[in-house]
Order: structure tokens, then sequence, then C-alpha cells
């Protein structure tokens, strides 16, 4: 076989030998194609694999776990909620609006396959520093904007940091949120011999051809050429295919529900009849309708055209289906029929142009064994060694302006984020919160993860995303529930890289399960590398949903009322190593990141929530980048009222350094009317967690005696640098 | 008494508006789809948010041709009450059933955020709740919301007190930069000569509970549904 054929369906020259001796026969050009795309990294996860199966994905709520196009939960009064977390981070480096635009479309679809109607989105974003990652950032936030505003799902939080390891590998993680009645949740499974495959939405094109396969390679000066591979999104009809599939609850006709992502109309029949033992499916790929004219079998079977669902349909049934999708204008048609012979049979026409078994399609791809070894590690930072802190107000105004922590107003402005009716947390705090209409129930949902941090020491970092992810839910008053995740790395055949990927899930999975939060979906993103330098930091990205049974209860992170007592809940140690105060004011990304102790973070978390159920608290917020002080500032900014403080003074070890900037994790700051101060101060106690007076909110300063006194609107002015 | 919600393809504020008119002032509510010609009797008429056949072309051009607009026409001519809200509102320009048009915000960019809304007509029957010269606080979220008309238009809008909303501060002052997209004269709505057909582009029916951040939407619906109940009456 000529390497360079093998090569541009990304084949190794073993993989195709595993090919012939399984098949016993040389595979023709079109099932080489197929093989391509279902064995590349990205639909086979043959690097990661090994791994993620150390993931915890089982909890007594989990309705789904890992394997089907999203992970459900169990959440009450017949609900369930569905979510997951997909990057698209090849295509939005090559062409950011288009790039974004479409994961957000797939995203969406996944949730759509399950029968829950998607009510939010988030964005995980990572760039090169501004200003030169303009036309990444710009066109990523306008091709995110432009899906998810045009469709009607509320995009309500995300998070978006800047590192140079990004500059040609730009991150885009979308994460996507719906509901679903319990007893309606779909899976794509495609049951029952002779049951129709129905294929509804765009018409076949050309774009897209040989995406996933793409996105298994590292990016090279070569990569604006592979444009043909990125799609084009339409989220109009997007959005009449989502009413659409809405509409088949009415009918107890539909089987199964499968998204046409990465690798079209291959993965989507190989995957949904893979789920069935012995289930086979026969295709005939002149009955799928297109946009334009010569395609071949292989163009057809390798598109990736975006807004395209594939429906199994109870055999006899398929006219009352199709009503449905034709009264949204929705083109369908009948493209084949589910068998029991366990093979994936193409035609064109009346001629055969692949037959190939399903098991070989979806798990035959010979899993790779890559070998883990530990870089050195970096720079050790001496803590002592730091001069001390010179001038605290400077520092902060400094810290806010970083591009880093400023304020995000500017970017979810230009989303929306409230139709719907049901978002009772805007962005811009901890965690966002939706209501699930119709019921007390609210839903917590944030993305988070400390790039940095995992740079340092994955292991720590990831876990130290995970701890993150839970206080952001915590903070909104609501309690984690479960996780989706999106684990980006550079290139896994460098050991060094492997050994990030192997510390970085043996972390999650650490973390996951002290806090008891089930990861039920993900997704692994490699390659994301231009070769040595240019790697990025281990990027796992940790989505996190949470519920309150009252969302009456919620809770914001801004000051609001006058005179409440404003508490540091949770202990501060010298944790300075990988903070943005470090990077900021002395120009290092050194050190280990800070320490956490899951068993202390997990009393903390119980007491904000026993505070917040019985109503003690005005106010929470996580201390996240940036420590004590810039939260406080966040408080101040968020609820528009200032904080006055006497002077901090740190109980030695404890630098004064430390104590405003460091980046501690499980602490939060909170508001306390005078009159529930003993009963914090007992729950406390009880969770034997610290807590210590900073000082009263009131005003439009924020002070510490002596040590700086800044108004608001200075602090408002450094911190919306991004909102022009 | 009885709301009918039209649902074009690419309609996503139709279940916000639904939600209201049905669970939180608990009227009547009828949806009201593109490709049918019946009103089904509807008192008044939402044109809601969205992007009408996906604004392809222009927002609100091919809605316009959409079956039910004609129907939509006859009914405003007859007296009815039609409400176009945000994409409803270009919409409503676009059919030529008020004067201007919404243009590319000035920024060039989308906006989803708070706005105040100074009130300059009460005696409509969409404002009668509202006290004079109020100002609400009422969402906006879109892309193209820049109100604009020729000068005899506007001199003759202004002229006849055609401006329902103004674009405020928080006191209430009209000033350039309580102005979230560049509309002429801070105009956020407007309504016919005849005082029947009102477009805006802010949202009430995100904002008529306070868990979403304010009630002030909810009077307008309370002004259409009470006023409705009168016109039965009498």
């Amino acid at each position: 076989m000529d390497e360079r054929k093998l090569r541009e369906v990304a084949l190794t020259p073993d993989e195709y030998k595993v090919i012939v001796e399984q098949l016993k026969r040389a595979p023709n050009e079109v099932e080489l194609g197929m093989l391509g795309v279902l064995w590349s990294e990205h639909c086979s996860y043959k690097s990661s694999k090994a791994l993620l199966r150390r993931l915890p994905s089982s909890g007594a709520a989990v309705l789904q776990g890992p394997g089907e196009n999203a992970g459900a939960v169990e959440i009450g009064e017949g609900w369930a909620v569905v979510f997951k977390i997909e990057s698209h981070n090849h295509p939005s480096a090559i062409e950011p609006y288009q790039g974004a635009a479409t994961g957000v479309g797939g995203i969406i679809r996944d949730v759509i396959a399950m029968g829950a109607r998607p009510i939010a989105l988030l964005d995980s974003l990572r760039f090169g520093p501004l200003p030169d990652s303009t036309r990444h950032f710009d066109g990523v936030v306008a091709g995110i904007g432009g899906y998810g505003n045009c469709i009607g799902i509320p995009t309500v939080g995300g998070e978006v940091y800047f590192e140079d390891c990004y500059a040609s590998n730009p991150l885009v993680n979308a994460m996507c949120v719906g509901l679903v009645r319990t007893d309606q949740l779909v899976r794509a499974r495609a049951e029952g011999a002779g049951n129709s495959l129905l294929l509804v939405g765009a018409d076949t094109g050309r774009d897209g051809i040989h995406g996933a396969s793409f996105a298994s390679l590292e990016l090279d000066e070569n990569s604006s050429e592979r444009r043909p591979a990125v799609q084009v999104g339409n989220p109009f009809l997007e959005k009449c295919l989502l009413e659409a599939c809405m509409d088949l609850a009415h009918t107890d006709a539909v089987v199964a529900i499968q998204d046409l992502g990465a690798a079209g109309l291959t993965s989507a029949v190989a995957e949904c009849a893979g789920r069935v033992p012995g289930a086979g499916a026969v295709i005939d790929v002149a009955l799928v309708p297109r946009r334009e004219r010569g395609m071949t079998p292989y163009d057809v079977m390798l598109s990736e055209s975006q807004e395209r669902m594939l429906v199994v349909v109870q055999r006899g049934r398929e006219r009352e289906v199709e009503t449905i999708f034709h009264a949204w204008d929705l083109t369908s048609a009948v493209i084949g029929e589910v068998t029991d012979d366990g093979l994936l049979t193409v035609a064109d026409g009346r001629e055969q142009v692949a037959r190939l078994p399903i098991r070989l399609l979806t798990e035959g791809v010979p899993v790779r064994r890559l070998v883990g070894f530990a870089p050195e590690p970096p720079f050790d930072l001496v803590v002592d060694a730091l001069p001390p802190l010179a001038d605290a107000g400077a520092t902060l105004l400094k810290l806010l302006a970083s591009p880093n922590l400023s304020s995000r107003r500017g970017i979810f402005r230009r989303y929306d984020h409230m139709v719907g009716d049901a978002t009772v947390v805007p962005p811009g705090g901890d965690a966002a919160m939706l209501r699930v209409k119709g019921t007390r129930i609210g839903l917590a949902m944030t993305t988070d993860c400390n790039a940095r941090y995992c740079h340092l020491d994955p292991h720590l970092g990831a876990q130290l995303a995970v701890a993150e992810a839970a206080r952001n839910i915590v903070a909104t008053g609501a309690r984690p529930l479960a996780v989706t995740d999106c684990l980006n790395f550079a290139n896994p055949d460098r050991p060094e890289v492997y050994w990030e990927m192997e510390e970085t899930i043996a972390g999650l999975a650490y973390a996951c399960r002290v806090l008891e939060v089930p990861i039920v979906s993900g997704n692994v993103s490699l390659y994301n590398d231009s070769g040595g330098e240019s790697a990025i930091y281990p990027t796992p990205v940790v989505g996190m949903v949470g519920i309150i049974d009252d969302y009456g209860k919620r809770l914001g992170a801004g000051f609001r009322h006058d005179g409440d007592f404003v508490l540091l809940i949770g202990s501060s140690h010298n944790d300075l190593g990988g903070t943005e105060y470090l990077k900021v004011e002395h120009g290092y990304v050194a050190g280990r990141p800070p320490g956490l102790d899951l068993t202390r973070e997990q009393a903390v978390n119980r007491l904000i929530l026993a505070a917040a159920q019985s109503g003690y608290l005005h106010s929470a917020h996580d201390c996240a980048e940036g420590g004590m002080l810039v939260a406080l500032a966040e408080c101040c900014l968020l609820g528009g009222m200032g904080v006055r403080c006497p002077a901090l003074r740190p109980e030695p070890p404890l630098r004064l350094d430390a104590a405003f900037f460091g980046e501690s994790p499980s602490r939060y700051i909170v508001s306390v009317p005078s009159r529930a101060m003993p009963e914090v101060q007992s729950l406390a106690r009880r969770h034997h967690v610290e807590l210590s007076l900073l000082g009263l909110a009131g005003g439009d300063v924020l002070e510490f005696e002596g040590q700086l006194k800044l108004p608001l609107a200075d602090l408002r002015d450094a911190w919306e640098v991004l909102v022009r | 008494m009885k709301f009918g919600v039209v649902v074009f393809p690419g309609t996503w504020s139709d279940r916000d508006c639904g939600w209201v008119v049905d669970q939180v002032v608990g009227a009547e509510l009828t949806y009201l789809w593109h490709k049918d010609t019946d009103l089904k009797g509807c008192d008044c008429v939402i044109l809601p948010g969205g992007f009408a056949y996906g604004d392809y072309l222009r927002t609100g051009a091919i809605a316009r041709f959409a079956p039910l607009m004609e129907q939509i026409g006859e009914f405003a001519d007859r007296g009815g009450l039609l409400w176009g809200i945000c994409n409803g509102f270009q919409v409503l320009c676009e059919a030529g059933l008020l004067p201007g048009a919404l243009i590319r915000n000035a920024s060039l960019e989308y906006r989803c955020e708070w706005t105040s809304l100074l009130v300059e007509r009460t005696d409509l029957p969409f404002t009668a709740k509202c006290a004079d010269r109020d100002v609400l606080r009422i969402p906006i979220s879109h892309g193209e919301g820049s109100y604009f008309a020729d000068p005899a238009t506007l001199s003759r809008l202004e002229q006849r007190g055609q401006v329902v909303f103004r674009y405020c501060d928080p006191s209430g002052r009209v000033v350039p930069a309580a102005n979230p997209n560049g509309s002429m004269h801070n105009i956020a709505g407007i309504v016919n000569a005849r005082g029947n057909v009102l477009g805006m582009m802010p949202h009430p029916e995100r904002c008529a509970e306070a868990e979403l951040g304010g009630t002030d939407g909810l009077k307008l619906f309370r002004s259409v549904a009470d006023n409705a109940l009168k016109v039965l009456v009498s």
C-alpha cells in the first residue's frame, strides 16, 4: 500500500496491516476512507482509551454515563439534566468564526439526540496574548454568539484565559446543557432489524471531508490548505431541526436519534449500530440528498456537512415521522435500514461500494501503547526570595486589569444569556444558574481549569480544576451533581505529554471520587501542538452541573447589604506558586501550585451549603485566581458596594502578599447579616473550618486601613478593560 | 381576553411570551403558526423575538411574506392590538405596518444587557399601567436594533407623539450614553398613528418575574390584558 495514500486517510502501515488481516482482503478506497476517519484519534480515542477507563462514571442519579451522545443525570420531579462538552480546537485555529460556530452547533445536536431540549451553553476558551491573538479571539467570540444567539439558546457561562502556549493552538470547548423528562430520554441504539434509517436536515455537501483526521494531526504551516476541512454552520436550519426533534416526543415511532458530527454518516451509522450487539446497517448513498453534483460515494460517506441527524424509525411508520420534519420545511430521506448481520454495507444504487464489519469500524483500531516519562520539574519557587509587597493597592489594580482576571462583561453581553426566561443567576459571578420551569429546582453550571497549575503539576492541577468547579457551584448555594470533561493536550507521542495525560486523568479521577461527582460525558482533544515549543499546557476543562432544590435560596457573589459582616472562610497559606500575582507582578510561571486537601475542601463546601440553606448568607464568592483581595474586589464590583476593613496582619509564617494575593483553595468570601453571625460561627466550629472577619460591607471604597484605599470607580476602570 | 403568539421558523421568544401570558398573567394563549391563515379570534397578536427565517437577506425581510402576515395586516387595519417585540418590530417595519427600519448596532456587535426606558405615552392599551414618564428596566438582545428613519418620518413621529419608549439613564434622562445601539433620538419603541400597533426592541417578556431580575415588563402585559378586558365589557 502506498504510504502517501495511507497518510491521506491518517492511517499507519501497522493499522493497515490489521485491517487486511481482519478483512482477509485489501479494503477498497471507500472502505479505507471510512476506516481512516473512524480510526482517527478524534473518533477512536486510541491513545487515551486505556486511561479514560480510570475515570469514575457511576452514581445513584446517573441515568446515562459516557458512550452515548451525552450524559444524563436525574434531578427529581421527573426531570433529567443532559450535558456534554466537546472541543472544536483545530477548526477554530484555521477559521475562528466557523470553527467556533460549528462547535456550538455540534454540541447542541448531541443534547438534542438524547431527546432533551437544550437550555444553556457554556464555552471554555484559551488564546495567545492579545493583541496578537485578536483574530482568534474576536472570530471565536463572534462565532459563538452568531450561532447561539440565532438558535435561541442562552450562553450563560464559561471562561477565557490568555497564555503564550495557545498562540498557534487556541482552544474552543463548547458545553451544552439540556432537560428531558426521564421517561423520554432517547438513546442512539439502532435496535430492530428492518427499521428504517432516516437522514434529516441539511443536504450533504463536500464540506468537512476529513475533518476528524485533520483534528488528529499537529497543525503546521500547511494547515490553512486544509481549510476545506472546516465546516460552515447554519443556525437557522439547526433551530428548525431542534424544534422538529422536540416534536418527535409526540410519537413513539422513533427508535433512536444520532447526531452527525465528526466523520459524518460513516460515524453516525457505525456508532448507532455498534451500540447494539450484532446489529448492522445497509445504506444507499444514492438516496442521500445532496448539495452539489458529482459527489462520489466516498464524499458522501465522509462529508461533515452540519445540521444533519440520523433517526431510526419503526418500519412502516416513516411517513408519520417525516410529516413532523416536513412541517418545519426540513428535507428527510430514508437512506437504508437496520440489519442483524453486524456489517455496514454501503451501496450506490445497485452497486455495492463498501462492506465492513461494524466492530472493525468502531472497536477494531489497535489501542496505542504509549510511554509516559516525567519531564524535568519546572524550576522551583523560593517564596522567601520574593521581595515584600510594596503597594497592595497598585498591585490589585494591575491584577484586576490583567487579561486573565478582568471583567468578562465585554464578552458575555455579546451573547444572549437570557432567552428562555430561566436564567436566575446571570453570567459574571461564580456559576450561572437556570431554573427548571414549573418546579423550584435550580441548575448551577460552570466550566473551570487553571492550566498554569496543570502545567506545573498535572496531577494536582487536575484536582484543583475539579475543586474550583465545585466551589463555583457551591458559591451559588447549589450542590455539585456531575461532571463533563474536555481533555486538551499536545502531541501524546511525546513521552512528557503522555505523562501529563496519565497524571491529569489520575488527578481528575481522584478528585471526582472524593468530591463524589461522577464524570458522565466528555471528549479528548490531542495534537494541540505545532511541534516543539508551541505545545499547549495540559488543559483538562471541567464542566460541572449542580442542583439546588429551591432556587429561591440561591446566592449571588456581590455585596448588597450595608453593614453586613464580610468574612473569609477557609485557611490561607503561602500559596504563591503558579499564581497570577507571581506572573503579573514578578514575571514568573513557577513553583508548585497551591496545595489542596480534598477532605478540607468538602468540609468548607458543606459549611457554605448548610449556611446558605439556613438563610444565614447574603452572598458567597469563591477565592480563585488573584487570591482573596481580587475576590473581595469582585464582590464589591458585582454588588456595587464597598467594604471597610482594618489592616490585615497575617500571623507568621503567612506573608502579607500571600494573604492578599495567594491562591490557597477551599476559601470563600461571604457576607453575613449581623444577626446571623453567631450561627455562622458555630457552624464553622462544627465543620472545623477557619473563619476570619475581614470588615463591614458599605460605602463606595475598598479599604484596608493604612494598606490600601480605592474607590469602586477606580476598581471598575481597571477591571473593565475588555469592555469598550 | 386572548393573546396569540406568532411562530415563524427561527422565532425563539415565542415560548417566553407564551410563558408570561399563560403562567404569569394568566390570560388565554394560543400559538399562531406562520403557515396558518387564521388568527383564531385573538384580541392581541404578538410578533415575538428571534431570527425569523434566519433573518437571512435582512432582518424581517422574508417573514413579511409569510401566509399569516396578510391576516395580521388586516387585523391591524381593523384596530386589533398588534405588538412586535425585537424581531417582531423588525418584521413590522419590513411589512410597512410601522415606519422606519432597524439597522446594525452602532457598536457592530450583538448586545444583550439591561436598559432603562422612558415611557412617553401612557394613553395606549400597551402602557396604560405605567406612570406618567415612568422609567422601566427592560433588557435588550439584538444585533440590529438601531432605529433609523428619514428626517421627514422622524419629525412626523415626534410631532404626533408616536415615540413610546426612549433609552434613558436610570434617572430618566435621555442622554447619548444611555443609547445602547445608536438609535436615532434614542428611540426604543414606536406606535402607529392609530395607537394599536406597537414595535419595541427591548424584551418585556424577560422581566415579568422578580427572579429574572425585574418585573417592569409585566406592566406592559397587564396593561394589554386589562385593557382588552375593558374592550370586551364595553
